[in-house]
């Protein structure tokens, strides 16, 4: 499975949940699958879905998932201390690891080679990490729902992308009609 | 009342309640404040651009985030900047240590101060500087601006703000 394939999948278990998403093609995935107000779409800023969702996590009591990709995990690797030594049990990072920079050609990544992202995760001292493979990603998820502790989920697929539109809603937009959804 | 005790009872008054810090000699007493204070959830970060991603969240969430930097990090997060709290119009307080001024031992430091404050008007952010103590009479006006506007503000805290660096 790709990326986008994986979105459509977990996109009904997304739905009830606050979703901070990657900057790029998969913000553009989801907003084509399953736009909603709980979705909040980076339009800039590689690498700080994680911190962006985490900071959500910890101001409130709503289950916040990030979704974040290999390479923008890899360009923001500070982040997973922050988060290990900070624990908040509403708070899942679902990182897609397809191994490559989807949204500028599909350049490989060091997670694609020798580096794993989910022994990162352990050693920076998460405690809550799992494996799975794209057709496990759904049932992984709703696991880390249910078991209500902070859980860090490396998903594994392959890299490729499907053609679709840029998203043209205005920042403040989507920051307000998240922000609305948070509050509700 | 100490200057530290000044600058984080104001932030507490204005229900500033979320802080995220990357160390600083400087602000060293100022982030040992926050830390000790019941009313703010302190959360140091690795990296300056990844605080202000902890900060969007948390003002998303609900809480009044800012960020205790040096002016360094300026370098660090223009983009961060740009393309997530201007674009998103998040109002971030951002209290910075403005190393390489008068006073300042470190001889490189000066090469990230002389471009400070003209990144900072580059980028439209409305900058106060605090070179004596009385200037701190208004960060508590700052804050309540920041938070009025939804824009990043930086506050400069110079050396002679502080008081030099002790064996200096």
């Amino acid at each position: 499975m790709i990326r986008s394939e994986i979105l459509r999948e977990i996109a009904p278990i997304l739905h009830d949940q606050l979703v901070v998403c990657n900057i790029g093609l998969p913000s553009q995935e989801l907003h084509m699958i399953d736009d909603n107000a709980k979705n909040f779409y980076m339009l800039g800023t590689m690498g700080l879905s994680s911190s962006i969702g985490f900071g959500l996590a910890l101001a409130q009591d709503k289950i916040v998932i990030s979704i974040d990709g290999d390479g923008s995990v890899l360009t923001n690797l500070g982040t997973l201390p922050t988060i290990a030594n900070n624990v908040a049990d509403n708070y899942i990072l679902m990182i897609i690891d397809n191994g490559s920079y989807g949204s500028t050609g599909d350049q490989p990544t060091y997670a694609g080679k020798k580096t794993k992202l989910e022994n990162v995760a352990a050693a920076c001292g998460c405690e809550s990490v799992v494996t799975v493979q794209d057709v496990d990603a759904g049932k992984a998820l709703q696991a880390a729902i249910d078991s209500k502790k902070m859980t860090i989920i490396v998903v594994k697929c392959e890299s490729g992308n499907i053609k679709l539109p840029v998203i043209t809603m205005d920042p403040v937009v989507i920051r307000d009609r998240f922000m609305k959804a948070v509050a509700s | 009342m100490s200057i530290d005790k000044k600058i984080v009872d104001d932030l507490v008054a204005n229900d500033v309640s979320f802080i995220t810090t990357v160390p600083c000699k400087q602000l060293a007493g100022v982030i040992d404040e926050v830390d000790a204070r019941p009313e703010i959830f302190h959360i140091p970060s690795n990296k300056e651009d990844e605080g202000m991603g902890l900060c969007a969240g948390a003002w998303m969430g609900g809480k009044r985030p800012a960020i205790i930097m040096q002016n360094t990090a300026i370098g660090v997060t223009i983009n961060t900047l740009a393309t997530l709290t201007q674009y998103y119009r998040m109002p971030l307080p951002m209290l910075i240590s403005y190393r390489g001024e008068l006073r300042e031992p470190v001889a490189c430091q000066v090469e990230m101060a002389v471009h400070t404050k003209a990144l900072l008007n580059q980028m439209n952010i409305p900058t106060y500087h605090f070179h004596k103590e009385s200037d701190a009479d208004e960060l508590d006006a700052i804050l309540k601006y920041t938070f009025m506007c939804n824009k990043p503000v930086a506050i400069l805290t110079d050396a002679s703000f502080w008081g030099g660096y002790g064996d200096q």
